[in-house]
């Protein structure tokens, strides 16, 4: 079973939701993203995911863009990525995602990308501009390499929604906002319509991403899904500090006041 | 497949997008049958815009050359100064159509911000203007032009500050504004149905000069020459010779300083398939799909891609693509000027150079019809700065 799958189930059977939180690889640098990923795994972080830093991500907010210029300034490209994965999947069992666009996947090659990935530990791939019109050059290969394609929904998907999560496994990624990521001060949708309109279509559980950035912004959105994304807020925590001991510290204080928001229970 | 041309094209967008192009693909297939609409097109682009351009008999550059013949369609003549508000009008009153109060766009030259305002401002739209913080240094005049149209023009600070970055960034706030905003896109980029709705919108250019040189000439030209930065101006003048497989059409890119320098934007030199806002097609990238920097002493055609429809022509050989850099734009600039006192903007000058190259290869007998897509007022800045002269 992948370990996507199995983690939603395990939470699911304890009555919990799935905190996943974001990184750009590479950012500050490779070993600081490995240290990064453990860390965020021992302060709550159910799943993560892993950005591949691009030159131009369309879906991204000044913080993920800015954090992606820093990476590959850093000289960080595919293969080091991989290594680092291995590293970290040497280390923990964490649930691995990479976000990627398509332009690096298929560049790099689909197949090749895709293997790699799966050999290194990667469980899942989010690819935030390819829609299900252009889905069917890599979901034919997704299967075979045991890894699954994360389908996004958004709030002006309306009728799309059923074909988008049809087949879908792992987790949904529910787009919060009409918007590109950033740390947002509340979400303007609304969810309860939105976020049902996916349960309606899908058992597979719902992950509500884009300008979730506190503990209490978890609090008031958590009833409508089963796990919430957590990816410029974390950026920020980080980029508060150089120095990396202090930026681990302050990053994994972090991811648990956000687990202590998702797991508060609501009197 | 529908919205590819061939293996290029597609609508790799964020979902949230989706069903904008979906409603835009809808209202732009109906308004294409919609006598109604069709007739205010027309109404505007004769009356507002001033077409039919004229293809003009360039006498003194063809003695010159002493060679082929050489005619230039005159899309300087345009309202606003270049091929960019043929496009603009179609689009603009199809946002009018969907009842969208709001346009957005980006603009490299700034031509086709200059024309998205100009729009706006016409039909009482409020409008906003992404341009690279670099663009905007580069093309201080058409900034102003753009303010004093009324609309607002943001500074893009990110990536390479010219005009891709401009794109991510309109694509970025049209995402963000869905629902009330529509975006004009200023060429044969995108996503689908862009590249097919602005060739439709730029086709035009194409057809007068079909029947302005059978009307001159008896027979269609051998030699077809445009520019190509994302390629709406060669798109619009290419596609109605499609068919005519005797026209050579031939796209001339930014050779900049040179391939081998790495500073230009020849994207049919260097470049290979890849995805980029929103399409399949050549772009300028490195080996991990990052996209690289382009250069070119203009700022239209400093784009690291090309319309899909471009990659299509040049992988089925319908089309030829070749490159003119910087000084070969420039001495074509300053000869047009002063042989036929026509001052070309800087786009358009690459393929007048490429035209002035060829043409004496040529015999007398052959026809070119060289697209002169804007006029040069802008670039006199630029230029001057080259011929080491101070305003």
């Amino acid at each position: 079973m992948n370990r996507i799958n199995e983690k939603f189930a395990h939470l699911k059977s304890n009555g919990q939701k799935a905190l996943i939180t974001f990184i750009t690889a590479g950012d500050p640098d490779a070993e600081t993203t490995v240290k990064a990923i453990k860390g965020m795994e021992e302060a709550g972080a159910d799943i993560v995911e892993i950005g591949i830093p691009y030159s131009d991500p369309l879906a991204d907010g000044p913080t993920i863009q800015e954090s992606s210029m820093r990476a590959l300034k850093n000289g960080i490209k595919i293969p080091i990525i991989m290594e680092m994965v291995k590293k970290a999947r040497q280390m923990s069992e964490v649930p691995l995602v990479f976000l990627a666009y398509y332009n690096s996947i298929f560049k790099y090659g689909v197949e090749k990308f895709l293997e790699e990935s799966s050999k290194a530990g990667i469980d899942g791939i989010i690819i935030p501009d390819l829609p299900i019109e252009e889905r069917s050059e890599i979901s034919n290969l997704m299967n075979k390499n045991g890894i699954i394609l994360i389908p996004l929904v958004a709030p002006t998907s309306r009728e799309r929604i059923r074909a988008i999560v049809e087949n879908a496994d792992g987790f949904v990624y529910c787009v919060s906002v009409n918007g590109v990521t950033g740390a947002r001060e509340k979400i303007g949708t609304d969810l309860k319509s939105y976020m049902n309109t996916v349960a309606h279509f899908t058992n597979v559980p719902r992950a509500l991403g884009f300008g979730i950035s506190s503990a209490s912004m978890i609090k008031e959105v958590k009833d409508y899904c089963e796990g919430v994304i957590v990816g410029s807020a974390i950026i920020n925590a980080m980029t508060r500090f150089q120095d990396r001991g202090e930026m681990l510290e302050n990053l994994k204080a972090f991811v648990s006041e956000l687990k202590n928001g998702l797991s508060e229970v609501k009197i | 497949m529908k919205g590819r041309f061939g293996r290029f094209g597609g609508q790799y967008v964020p979902e949230t997008l989706m069903n904008a192009l979906i409603e835009l693909e809808e209202e732009f297939d109906n308004a294409m049958k919609d006598e109604e609409f069709l007739k205010t097109y027309r109404y505007y682009l004769k009356e507002y815009d001033g077409r039919p351009t004229p293809l003009y008999y360039a006498e003194n550059l063809t003695k010159t050359l002493g060679g082929a013949k050489i005619y230039l369609k005159r899309e300087d003549l345009n309202h606003t100064g270049a091929h960019k508000i043929n496009n603009v009008l179609g689009q603009i009153l199809l946002a009018k159509r969907m009842g969208k109060k709001r346009v957005i766009a980006e603009t490299g030259a700034g031509q086709h911000g200059v024309a998205t305002a100009t729009g706006a401002a016409k039909f009482g739209m409020e409008c906003e203007i992404f341009m690279g913080e670099e663009d905007i240094q580069r093309q201080s005049l058409n900034v102003f032009k753009m303010k004093l149209l009324g609309a607002q023009v943001t500074p893009v600070k990110t990536g390479t500050k010219t005009l891709k970055d401009a794109v991510n960034e309109a694509i970025r706030n049209w995402v963000s504004n869905v629902d009330t905003t529509f975006y004009i896109m200023g060429s044969v980029v995108g996503p689908h149905p862009y590249p097919t709705m602005v060739r439709n919108f730029q086709r035009v250019i194409g057809d007068e000069a079909k029947l302005q040189i059978l009307e001159k000439e008896g027979r269609l030209p051998d030699y077809i020459m445009a520019c190509v930065g994302g390629g709406s101006n060669s798109m619009g003048i290419f596609y109605p010779f499609i068919e005519d497989r005797d026209v050579q059409l031939i796209g001339v890119e930014a050779g900049g300083m040179g391939i081998e320098s790495g500073k230009h934007a020849a994207t049919f030199y260097g470049g290979s398939t890849g995805v980029l806002h929103g399409m399949m097609t050549y772009i300028l990238q490195n080996e991990e799909g990052q996209i690289l920097p382009v250069y070119s002493i203009s700022a239209g055609l400093d784009y690291p891609g090309v319309g899909p429809e471009h990659a299509y022509l040049k992988e089925s050989g319908r089309a030829k693509y070749v490159y003119a850099t910087d000084k070969e734009a420039l001495d074509a600039f300053i000869a047009l000027s002063k042989i036929e006192g026509i001052i070309p903007a800087l786009e358009s000058a690459h393929a007048i150079a490429y035209a002035m190259k060829i043409a004496p290869q040529l015999d007398k007998d052959k026809i070119i019809i060289v697209n002169l897509s804007g006029r040069g007022d802008k670039d006199v800045d630029i230029v001057s700065k080259f011929m080491g002269v101070s305003l």
